[in-house]
């Protein structure tokens, strides 16, 4: 029954937020665009080094890269539209409807996921060409863990949000702050193999290092890898964390 | 429909902390139309968003529609309304969809939530404005898309905060049309906050003022006059010397305080005005004094609020917001 009702208020929320995107398409188009830049503008650079461990194409190492700065750049984009929302009444007017306070922050990251989702489609499909040979079943298995990582990022963000309103200032200072090093302490766009210790000591800490791990084995059909277990454990953990402060920080009240 | 005891609210600022509201004892009936007034940061929409589950009260209890805010916020919810002091629609969406997603919110199906968009959207005059964005709506269409949105489940006990602040008079008597054909209609019972004297005196049934946090009165207007305020008198003379011994007999009027001499005006507050000017004239004919002009003024709300806090209501009005908030 509230199984039930949880899910009615997530679909709310959802079509809440999609449906602007259908009226007007054009705006996904320009969503697009970083990832496209970084497909055909990057991807061939790295594509010229063969510095990669024996595997065959680098695209194969660096899509899954792609996918996963979209992953971290759209939970913060859906932070930061609740943050407006914030600031301005609209959130509060939902607050003061009987909606799922949960399915209010799932909604929304699914939302960003939807998205993601469509953009890793085309990002994959114009891949192929270009010598990246996805294996699809890991695809699926690796998109899979996005999802939950991204759900988990979103509420994170949405946390972060709740506690920078009224100013914002806060929440631009992490987004920038905390952003930045993580994608770069990754390896999402250069093997993180060569560089000193430390920078490898500090990358092992990065949940994000394991996500980009284990979507790099799944891409390639490698599902025994064990970065694949340690992938999944940290999408999990940062998908509870992200839903328990989120769903707490909604009910202390806004 | 609201009955609240104790409730306090402190916000956590810097080190210290703000006492927003300080022990709100409050009970409205079904039906009623109650006035919340108080200056800026009295603690109107502190005490607002308590009662609407908002707000986790520091202490205190309230039960609002039956249900106990603290314990059982979701059925508060499904059985009020609110209309927020800022905008409700969010800046991305046309005010039809707003519409609908806050009928689905509800619980309405998707076709029954359609409809109940576009009934809303008739009741407020909002039909022509169905596919824009807020953005592009005049202020007082914005405020009536916000009343809306509150209406949309019809709600037996609907909360405003400042549903009219910030508008032109035309927007403003568009607005209480609004809520006031609400009241009739349906009987919904209406709790808003307004800082306009005007507002509060002439369309609420009963005036509950607030200022730092506390209630400071509660009562139907004219109570709050008569007891807190009282008629006003003024009567000139010919010269200053008549003035001084004018005031002089004043005091004898039964209930009379606060006379002012201002060169040849007396002032003095009384009870009964009516009653009073005729008892004062036969006075100061006894005394030989000239009488020019004698006045009587009915009090304004904000003459009870002067009275009760030694401030007044307009001039804390006149430096809070200038602009609209919805700019
Ligand atoms: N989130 C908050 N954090 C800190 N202080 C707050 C917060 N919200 C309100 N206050 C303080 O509490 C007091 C009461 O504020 P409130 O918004 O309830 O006033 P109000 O009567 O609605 O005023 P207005 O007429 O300007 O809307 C003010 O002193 C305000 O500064
Ligand atoms: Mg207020």
């Amino acid at each position: 029954m509230s199984v039930r009702l949880f899910l009615r208020d997530t679909s709310t929320v959802f079509s809440r937020e999609f449906v602007p995107v259908l009226r007007e398409p054009l705006g996904l188009l320009f969503t697009m665009g970083q990832p496209l830049l970084f497909l055909f503008l990057f991807g061939p650079l790295l594509a010229g080094t063969q510095s990669f461990e024996g595997q065959e194409s680098p695209w194969q190492w660096f899509v899954p890269g792609i996918l996963i700065m979209m992953c971290l750049s759209g939970p913060m984009m859906a932070g930061y539209s609740l943050l407006v929302e914030l600031i301005g009444g609209s959130m509060e007017r939902l607050l003061v409807t009987p909606l799922n306070r949960t399915a209010m922050l799932v909604g929304r990251t699914m939302k960003e996921f939807v998205i993601l989702l469509a953009q890793a489609a085309l990002i994959i499909a114009l891949a192929v060409p270009l010598g990246f040979r996805p294996h699809l079943p890991g695809v699926l298995t690796g998109l899979a863990i996005l999802v939950v990582f991204g759900i988990g990022l979103g509420s994170l963000s949405f946390v972060l949000a709740i506690a920078s309103s009224p100013s914002g200032n806060l929440f631009y200072g992490v987004t920038q702050l905390v952003l930045f090093p993580l994608i770069l302490l990754s390896g999402v766009l250069l093997p993180m193999d060569f560089g000193p210790a430390w920078l490898q000591a500090a990358a092992a800490l990065n949940p994000v290092t394991h996500i980009v791990e284990a979507e790099r084995a799944l891409f390639s059909g490698r599902f025994a890898d064990t970065s694949v277990l340690y992938g999944m454990l940290w999408a999990c953990v940062v998908a509870a964390t992200g839903l328990a402060m989120g769903t707490r920080a909604m009910r202390r009240g806004i | 429909m609201i009955h609240a005891r104790g409730l306090t609210r402190r916000f956590k600022v810097g080190k210290g902390g703000v006492d927003a509201v300080r022990g709100l004892d409050i009970d409205v009936e079904a039906g009623q139309l109650v006035a919340f007034l108080g200056p800026n940061g009295a603690g109107k929409s502190t005490s607002l968003r308590m009662l609407t589950s908002l707000l986790p009260p520091t202490s205190g209890t309230a039960t609002v529609a039956g249900r106990d805010v603290v314990s059982d916020p979701a059925g508060v919810r499904a059985r009020i309304g609110y209309v927020g002091q800022k905008n409700s629609a969010g800046e991305n969406f046309r005010v039809r969809d707003e519409l609908v997603t806050q009928a689905r919110c509800y619980g309405l199906r998707r076709a029954d939530a359609r409809r109940r968009a576009d009934e809303v959207l008739a009741l407020l005059d909002l039909e022509a404005l169905a596919t824009r964005k807020p953005g592009t709506l005049s202020g007082g269409q914005r405020r009536r898309l916000d009343i809306a949105l509150g209406l949309i489940h019809r709600p037996g006990l609907l909360f405003l905060d400042e549903p009219s602040t910030g508008l032109d008079p035309q927007s403003r008597a568009n607005i209480w049309e609004h809520i006031l054909r609400l009241r009739e209609e349906h009987g919904t019972t209406l709790f808003l906050t307004t800082h306009y004297l005007e507002e509060a005196d002439t369309m609420a049934e009963r005036v509950v003022i607030i200022d730092h946090g506390r209630i400071i009165a509660d009562g139907t207007a004219e109570q709050l006059k008569g007891e807190l305020a009282g008629d006003r008198v003024t009567v000139t003379v010919h010269d200053e010397p008549e003035a001084a011994r004018a005031a002089e007999v004043a005091e004898r009027i039964a209930g009379s305080d606060a006379d002012t001499v201002e060169r040849r005006t007396v002032r003095l507050r009384v009870p009964r005005a009516g009653r009073a000017l005729p008892e004062y004239l036969r006075y100061l004919e006894a005394l030989g004094v000239k009488v020019a002009t004698a006045e009587t003024a009915r009090p304004t709300l904000d003459d009870v609020f002067l009275a009760l806090t030694g401030r007044s209501l307009r001039e804390s009005d006149e430096s809070r917001r200038t602009a609209p908030h919805d700019a």
